[in-house]
Parts: C-alpha cells; structure tokens; sequence
C-alpha cells in the first residue's frame, strides 16, 4: 500500500474534518471513528490509482457514512431499531466543519482518564488520520496490540459520558494542559528517535508540530500554546544538526550550527516573544526562551550562559523538576565554572535516583575542572545506566575517548 | 524458520576489555558494524527485530505467588556475566544460514580491530503447527 505524498497530506488533513461531521451526524464517536478510518484506509489504496474525487471531503463523509450505516444494520439484527434511532438524534447542530471540530476532538483524545500512551495513539489515529499500521510501526508494536490500546481508549471514553463539545469552562485550563502534556511527550517520543534496528518510521514530531499548530490556531491567545508550538520549532530546528549520517547523537556543544533551519528558528523566536510579552508566563515558554538563546547563538562558547542561568532559576520554581536542576548545573558551569555547577548537583542524587543523566553531567563537569580520572568513572557508570540506545553509545564513546586522554598523558 | 540470536554479557572469548575502555575509533567501528549487519539483513528480507537490552544495574528479578506483594530484586547481581545483553530474531530459509548470521554477529571488531568472539546462542522460535499435522 503506498500513498503519494500529496494524497497523503490531504487524507490527514480532511481526517478530523470527516470524523467532526460524523461524530456531529450520528453521535457515537467509537463507531464513528472505526467508520472514518475505514475511510481513510480505503482512500490510501484507491485514489492513488484512481485519482483523487473532485470533492474529497465529500467522498471521505459519504464512505465513512456508508460504513456507519452497514455497522448499525448489522446490529439491528440484534437490536431494536427504536433503540438506534434514538441513539442517532443527538440534539447536535450538522456540519461546520473546520478547526473548531478538530480542537473538539483533541480534547476529547487527549482527555486525562486516559494514560498518556493511549491518549497519543488515539490522537494520531482520530485527529492526524494516521492509519493504525502507521502508528503501530512508529511505536514499534504489532498492529493488533496498537488496534487494542486505541479501542480500550476509545471504550474507555465512552463510559465518561463525554459530550461532543469543548469542555466547560471551569474544566478548560485543565484539560488544556492535559492536551499540551500529550503533544509535549509526542514530540519527544519523535525526537529521542528509535531504538533497534533504524526502519522507516512516521515523523511524529512533524505530527505533534501538526497538531500543535492546529491547537495554535483555534487557541491563538493562549501563551502556553504558543509557547509549546515555538518549543518544537525551536528544538525541532536543530534536528539535523543532532544525528550524524550513521545515526549518532551530536551533542549541542558539538553541532554544525549552519544546519539548523533558520526559517523554523526566526518563526519560533517571533511566537515566543509575542507569547512571553502577554505575561503570563508557563514552563513551555520558559523552556521555549531557552531553546531560543541556544538558536540565536554563533556557538556554544558565546552562549549567553547567564542569561540561560537564570531561565532555568525560574523553570525550577516553577516546576520543581530534578531534571531542570540537572540542566542549570550545565548553565551554572558554563556561567561561573565547573565547581559552581557541580555544587548543584550535590544531594541531587537522593531527588534523582540513580539516574545516568546525573552521572553523564557530572562526568563532564569534572572533565572541565580537569579531573579526567573521576570523570572516565562517572561517564562508564552513565553508560551503564543508560536505557536509552543513542545515548549509551554516546557515552561509551564518551568514555572511551576520556580513557584514551588518560592513557597518552 | 525463526531463530533467536542471543548474547549474554559475559560471553566474550576474546581477551577483550569492556567496551568503555576501548578507543572511540574502535567503539565506533563496532557500532558500524551492528548498524552494517542489520541493514544487510533488512535488506535481504531477514531481520524480524534486533533489540539491545538496558544494562544488569538498572534490572530487577520479579517473583510472585500471585497472592501476596511480589518480591522484587533490584540489580546489580553477582551473576551479572549470564544476563541478557540483546538479541537479534531473524527469519530465515534454515539452521545453516541462522548460524551464518550468528558467525558474523560473534566476530564483531573489538579493540585493535580483532573480533572479539562474542558467544551467540541460536534457538529456534517454535512455531505453528505444520498444516499437514
């Protein structure tokens, strides 16, 4: 089964569109969402060949409609047909498709009874129109297992009674971050890239980027929102600087700055700094702020480090996150010198658990103060530690090359 | 047929040092060569999956009579050395050609270039039922 690109595109583009008009139509987002896919599944493997309908959206509705309409004569043998026609006359208006039914469906998705995992398929499938192969190879899990997650999300859902309508507004700020956590964590799923052996695997950072801009654009006022699209732009900007040609992670001190994409760069910088002028500042716009000074500098060396310093200060208050502690003794290093860094992470240890990110920075820090000894040990124990395959194999090599200074001194 | 091709942390026969103190040269001739191997045998149609495991510190041993809490042991162990280290599952036309591919893995280059004679088991994958049965 291959799609054009163009095809493609489209198909996910029309996806929540359809499915907002069916939901909207018949009132039961589970089946609606199996007929759409269908749809969409059918449209993959026939209009390739056949070439695109004039009218796709209209095509996609009156499939997917089709679907519906076999589904529920299938249960009509079963059931009373009283009982389906009730269940038809929702007292919803009919189509308006557009942004307002993706936004809908996003927050129905990404809703927090569901565990982030599920709520990331879900999204994909019911929102990106991505087909479950397509998620299931990006998440490296049969089909079958990915088809399960997504219908126990979407059964599970069904038991909460969720209207189809953006939730209340006393719910909304919740919900809301709710909906930035789940894209936050598809992003990264697409950034930290595979592990095993390398196969073709769908963009999910390009998806979240998608999906981040279509909440963007239904919720332009939000300075969260803005502040998450920019993040991914921001960090998604590097992307090619961050892997060499086998694969390997470059690390920023490292990277080819002349790869990263300036376009992505200049229009991350213009959304974070509308968003952060509106004052009322959240953790992605502080993250996003960071990502902004590392993109605008000509190097690593000439890195306004005190200025990142004081970004992470108040990331920290904000979120009282380990991890950012981890990352402010990087920026206090590179500020006011080893030792000051690696005061910071004394005690870290306790918040953090043994975790190899601690080792790997510490191992650094004392390679900057000149303790090469401390600093092998450090970045084997990391190595160790490590579970994630890019990172293992940098810290090895990591290793490897202190080892090697050791041994010629 | 499908066979798993397993290696274990201790099965090295080589005189060769843990990885962390080779040279970066040799770590990534090493990771090249992985890399190598697994896209030949993507690219014959041959790897099913290939997957290396997190390390023996961050394992844990799990046992439960299904009434009471589990009884977790948290790594590192003594008995380290007979731990999974990872494994390639290939499908394949025989037994001869899941020992070939075994050959390859076992001679990865190791320092100063040599193989370093990693010991891989080859189990077969017990499959469905023959039609015929």
């Amino acid at each position: 089964m291959t799609t054009t690109g163009s095809t493609e595109g489209l198909l996910r583009e029309l996806a929540p569109q359809v499915l907002g008009v069916m939901v909207r139509r018949y009132g039961n987002f589970a089946d609606a969402e199996d007929a759409v896919q269908e749809a969409l599944v059918t449209a993959t493997t026939t209009w390739p060949t056949n070439g695109e309908p004039e009218n796709p959206l209209g095509w996609l509705i009156r499939v997917a409609g089709r679907r519906m309409a076999d589904q529920y004569r299938q249960d009509a043998n079963r059931r009373r047909r009283e009982d389906l026609a009730a269940s038809w006359s929702l007292d919803v208006p009919d189509p308006v498709p557009g942004t307002d039914d993706t936004l809908v469906l996003i927050f129905m998705c990404c809703h927090p009874l569901l565990s982030p995992a599920s709520a990331i398929a879900l999204t994909l499938r019911a929102v990106g129109g991505l087909t479950t192969r397509e998620i299931a190879t990006a998440f490296l899990v049969p089909e079958s297992t990915m088809a399960q997650r997504i219908s126990r999300a979407k059964a599970k859902l069904k038991g909460s009674d969720e209207p189809f309508a953006l939730p209340a507004p006393d719910q909304r700020a919740e919900r809301l971050r709710s909906v930035l956590h789940v894209l936050y964590l598809l992003f990264n799923e697409g950034y930290a890239s595979s592990s095993g052996p390398d196969l073709a695997r769908t963009d999910l950072s390009g998806e979240a980027i998608r999906l981040a801009r279509s909440v963007h654009a239904a919720l332009a006022k939000d300075s969260e929102v803005t502040g998450l699209l920019a993040l991914m732009l921001l960090t998604d900007a590097r992307r090619s600087a961050r892997t060499r040609p086998d694969g390997e992670l470059v690390p920023l001190s490292q990277q080819d700055r002349r790869l990263w994409d300036r376009q992505l760069i200049a229009e991350g910088v213009v959304l974070i700094t509308g968003a952060l002028r509106q004052g009322r500042v959240g953790e992605y716009q502080v993250q996003a702020a960071i990502a902004a000074v590392h993109d605008q500098s000509p190097s690593h060396a000439d890195t306004d480090w005190s200025e990142i310093l004081t970004l992470y200060g108040l990331l920290e208050r904000m979120t009282g996150n380990p991890m950012v502690t981890l990352n402010r003794a990087v920026a206090a290093a590179m500020a006011h010198g080893p030792g000051s860094g690696l005061a910071l992470l004394d005690g870290l240890g306790e918040r953090l658990g043994d975790h190899h990110r601690l080792h790997s920075v510490r191992g650094h820090l004392l390679e900057m103060a000149g303790d090469t000894q401390a600093a092998v040990s450090e970045l084997r124990t990391a190595a160790a530690l490590a579970t994630n395959l890019r990172e293992q194999h940098y810290l090895v090599t990591e290793a490897a090359r202190l080892t090697t200074e050791l041994a010629e001194d | 047929m499908r066979y798993m091709l397993l290696q274990n942390y201790g099965g090295v026969e080589s005189d060769c040092e843990p990885m962390t103190e080779w040279t970066p040269g040799e770590v990534k001739a090493h990771i090249d060569f992985q890399q190598a191997m697994n896209h030949g045998l993507i690219e014959r149609g041959e790897l099913v999956d290939a997957q290396g495991l997190a390390g023996p510190e961050v394992a844990k041993f799990v046992v439960s009579d299904g009434a009471g809490a589990p009884v977790i042991t948290d790594g590192p162990f003594p008995e380290s050395k007979e731990l999974l280290a990872g494994y390639r599952l290939v499908d394949v036309e025989s037994v001869e050609r899941a020992i070939e591919i075994a050959a390859q893995a076992s001679a990865a280059p190791g320092q100063r270039g040599l193989p370093i004679r990693q010991r891989i088991e080859v189990r077969e994958v017990l499959s469905a039922p023959d039609p015929e049965v």
